[in-house]
């Protein structure tokens, strides 16, 4: 008594979760509990959640919503046990409903084709009818032709009036749903992979320095293993706005005191070494930092050959073949001159470093004037000679996005098996079809019945060429 | 000649075409319809000459090489690419099934969409591209996305169509869903229309939604427009359900049949989904994966993506599983479109003001 009561129970819990109905189901509740979670800010400040709210439903109901919404687990939804429980039954779904249908589907693969009488051809859903001259063993090597042609790998039983070819093929492309299917699993299970196994942190790295840990994101130091040192920084730009154009890090992984690596990475195009990898994301100015970096200038001559200076703010250099000198006074990280011709700074990124020279000769203060890094209108000194401002070496620190994933091939795996397993399930079929020819007064009936488990209008398309094909070909070999 | 030029010729190509199938549809005349299609042909080589040159005009102005210079960056030039895959549809369809009236429904589209991008500013500047943009996945993924969009669309106006033909009482919820949506359409359009007209600003589409839109209506300073803009959309909405029906007497004077109809949404569909999937979703997902190394981080514009996913997913479970037919699942059609534009227009314009981030 007990037995059967828990059986059906079981059974019908299997049923359910075997049934196309519950996925359908959780597609809708997915869909719709997902949207809630665009509007709502993710992992945000409860502040600014209570202002969408506020926005949405006005601002009395806002904090009465904001807590249930909150108790709901919507404020981090995507991570929420309901979510997650949700996911889960769906996959049961998948699993089960997959496993349900799979032997069935495959029996259809594997069957055998047998002959058909005529009137069970002409039953199918795509049957022609044709007449041509001549006897069964005249018309046949034609009909094998076509067959061959469309690529039929047929089979051919003599029967008493004639003889009967019957082929299938794409049987397999059944199988193209459950690839799909399989592969949403696949990309499952490569994301908990990635969310057990894998790491995600940051790290802000001025030039010059390096560091063997990253920054995850609850502000825990994680060890990298190795060190990974920043050796310059550097924003371009279009033309002579402020849009960066690329911003570029080089980098150099160090371990056991070895370099190893050396690599500039920009944005899409991240340094990998051990697993981790480290993507460009940001870049900023160090804080406090901004009068100990270095100047890098290049002094061209009047005949045109160059050096290279490394200076402080606040240090003199000389020119060559002269007694002029020069001094660092001041620096700007963006500098432009307003319409008065005075200078300002008008942004606090490194967007046209400019450095403000003294020259004196002789120990006599002469002239000042800034040199900017994009206007080279001011590298120009009146002895004939040159500064270029080759960069501000030490005060950015480029932002870079630390992270380990291993689950991520597996992840793309999955999603290339999903996407050919559509293509598959939806432009494949499983073709079949059967010609008989029959003995008609020293002519031969040709009849064909055909069948596709989708796509038939195509199917019959090709099948109406087969059947031009076979009169062409007796026309022709007449 | 540049590339305006040509787009300027294969919009009026296709506003002309629209005409034509209009009259074809009446007359029942095959020279007409001929002449339809020869205008629509030639409105979609012009179009195609324009993306060309203007892929050309980028690629000399940013030196980053042809396939970086795809033009598909900004709402201006992914919104001609999805007309462009729209008209090839079409086409395809036209010659598919031998059947133009169909044309009466998607130029219309096609020149309306071409110049509402011209008449609202849409920003046609060729503007250079942040760093994150720059990468082939990009290209891919908005490329196969727009494509599969443009078969979303076919779908949504066959969709649409259908639930036009089949639905015969006014309380019947099929009949109410697609009035009010067609109502809902209409009134947008023309509210947004208006505003453009009023304000004549050429900013970036964010800024016009934050600080222009519906600002000539329903949220015109004045009380008294707000409450009759409001007014007059109810009262829209509800001719649009009292005198629905009329729309369906015209339909049957196409020599469209539902059954066809239905056949066309569900290939559309096919069509769009893998490509969708393939394109939009993992596409996006490993240029996500390359530009800030997380393939998913629940984004709203990807979770719209997936949302309209699961909706389409919905679609041929629903059709080809459970075999549901005709109303339900055009329903289903027409709302999976709803969610295509909401992920591509309504995330950046609506929710983006919600949140007042966009820094990304
Ligand atoms: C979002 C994830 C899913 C995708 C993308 C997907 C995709 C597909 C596609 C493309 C088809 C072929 C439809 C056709 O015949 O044209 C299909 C069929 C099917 N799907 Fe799914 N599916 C998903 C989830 C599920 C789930 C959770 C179930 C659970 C029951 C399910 C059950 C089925 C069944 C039973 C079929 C019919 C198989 C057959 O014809 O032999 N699918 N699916």
């Amino acid at each position: 008594m007990r037995e059967t009561k828990n059986k059906t129970f079981a059974d019908k819990i299997w049923d359910s979760l075997a049934s196309v109905k519950l996925a359908i189901i959780i597609f809708a509740v997915i869909a719709l509990t997902s949207i809630v979670g665009t509007v709502l800010e993710q992992r945000a400040e409860p502040a600014r959640n209570i202002l969408i709210l506020s926005k949405l439903f006005g601002e009395s109901a806002a904090p009465v919503l904001y807590n249930i919404f909150d108790k709901l687990g919507f404020m981090n939804m995507y991570r929420s046990w309901w979510f997650t429980a949700l996911l889960v039954i769906f996959s049961a779904n998948l699993i089960i409903c997959s496993l349900d249908r799979l032997p069935r589907i495959w029996k259809q693969i594997r069957e055998p084709l047998n002959p058909m009488s005529e009137d069970q051809i002409r039953k199918f859903f795509i049957t022609r009818e044709n007449v041509l001259k001549g006897k069964p063993d005249d018309v046949r090597d034609f009909v094998k032709g076509a067959l061959k042609t469309a690529r039929f790998n047929y089979a051919e039983t003599k029967e008493e009036q004639g003889y009967q070819f019957y082929a299938q093929k794409g049987g397999y492309s059944r199988l193209g749903v459950y690839l799909t299917h399989f592969s949403i699993l696949v990309i499952l299970i490569g994301a908990i992979i990635g969310i057990r196994f894998g790491f995600s942190g940051y790290l802000n790295l001025p030039e010059g320095a390096m560091s063997n840990v990253a920054i995850s994101s609850a502000d825990r130091e994680t060890p990298l293993g190795f060190y990974v040192r920043c050796d310059n920084f550097d924003v371009e730009f279009y033309g002579k706005s402020d849009m960066p154009k690329e911003f570029r890090s080089w980098l150099t992984i160090i371990k056991d005191g070895r370099e190893i690596v050396k690599k500039s990475i920009v944005v899409n195009d991240p340094l990998t070494y051990a697993g981790i990898t480290f993507y460009q994301s940001s870049y900023g100015l160090v804080p406090g930092g901004l009068d100990r970096g270095i100047f890098i200038f290049n002094l061209v001559s009047r005949d045109g050959k160059g050096s290279t200076l490394n200076l402080r703010l606040g240090d003199t250099f000389h020119l060559p073949e002269s007694d002029i000198s020069g001094k660092i006074v001041d620096f700007s990280p963006a500098l432009k001159f307003d319409e008065h011709g005075h200078t300002v700074t008008y942004a606090n990124q490194m967007n046209n470093p400019a450095a403000l020279i003294e020259f004196s000769e002789s120990g006599i203060r002469k002239f000042s004037g800034w040199i900017l890094k994009r206007h080279p209108e001011t590298w120009q000194l009146p002895g004939g000679g040159r500064v270029e401002f080759i960069d501000y070496w030490g005060v950015e620190y480029t932002g870079l996005q630390v992270r380990r994933d291993p689950g991520v091939w597996i992840v793309y795996f999955g999603c290339i098996a999903m996407s050919a397993g559509l293509f598959i399930a939806l432009f494949m079929s499983h073709r079949k079809i059967w010609v008989k020819l029959i003995e008609n007064k020293n002519n031969t009936k040709v009849i064909i019945g055909a069948t596709a488990n989708k796509n038939r209008a195509a199917f019959e398309r090709k099948i109406d060429r087969i059947v031009s094909m076979l009169s062409k070909k007796q026309a022709g070999g007449k | 000649m540049d590339s305006s030029f040509f787009f300027g010729l294969s919009t009026m190509a296709y506003i002309g075409a629209m005409m034509i199938y209009i009259t074809y549809v009446f007359f029942k005349k095959e020279q007409v319809g001929v002449v339809a299609t020869t205008v629509t042909i030639f409105g979609f080589i012009a179009h195609t000459l324009a993306i060309i040159i203007r892929w050309k005009e980028f690629a000399d102005l940013s030196g980053m090489g042809f396939i970086r210079s795809a033009p598909l960056t900004n709402l201006y030039e992914s919104l001609t690419f999805f007309v462009w895959c729209l008209i090839l549809g079409y086409l395809v369809i036209e010659f598919r099934f031998r059947n133009r009236s169909f044309g009466a429904f998607i130029t219309p589209i096609a020149g309306l969409a071409l110049a509402f991008i011209d008449l609202t500013g849409v920003s046609k500047e060729i503007q250079p591209l942040v760093p994150a943009l720059k990468s082939n996945w990009l290209l891919a993924h908005v490329t196969m996305s727009f494509i599969a969009y443009a078969a979303f669309a076919l779908s949504f106006s066959t969709g649409l169509m259908y639930l036009i033909m089949e639905t015969e009482k006014k309380n019947e919820p099929a009949y109410i869903f697609w009035t009010l949506t067609f109502g809902i359409f209409a009134v947008l359009f023309v509210t947004m229309g208006i505003d453009f007209l009023t304000f004549q600003v050429k900013v970036r589409p964010e800024i016009f939604i934050h600080s222009y839109l519906f600002r000539t209506s329903f949220l015109n300073p004045a009380v008294v427009v707000k409450i009759l803009s409001w007014a007059l959309a109810g009262t829209t909405l509800f001719l649009a359900w009292r005198y629905g029906h009329i729309l369906r007497t015209l339909l049957v004077k196409f020599s469209i049949t539902p059954d066809m109809l239905d056949e066309i949404t569900y290939k559309s569909i096919a069509v769009g989904f893998p490509i969708f999937t393939l394109g939009g979703l993992v596409f996006g997902a490993i240029w996500a994966n390359k530009a800030w190394g997380v393939y998913w981080s629940w984004d709203p514009k990807e979770t719209w993506s997936l949302i309209t996913w699961f909706i389409y997913a919905f679609y041929l479970h629903g059709r080809m599983v459970r075999g549901w037919k005709g109303k339900k699942v055009a329903i289903v059609a027409v709302i999976g479109f709803t969610a295509v534009i909401f992920t591509y227009l309504g995330v950046n314009l609506l929710l983006s003001g919600l949140h007042a981030y966009g820094s990304r």
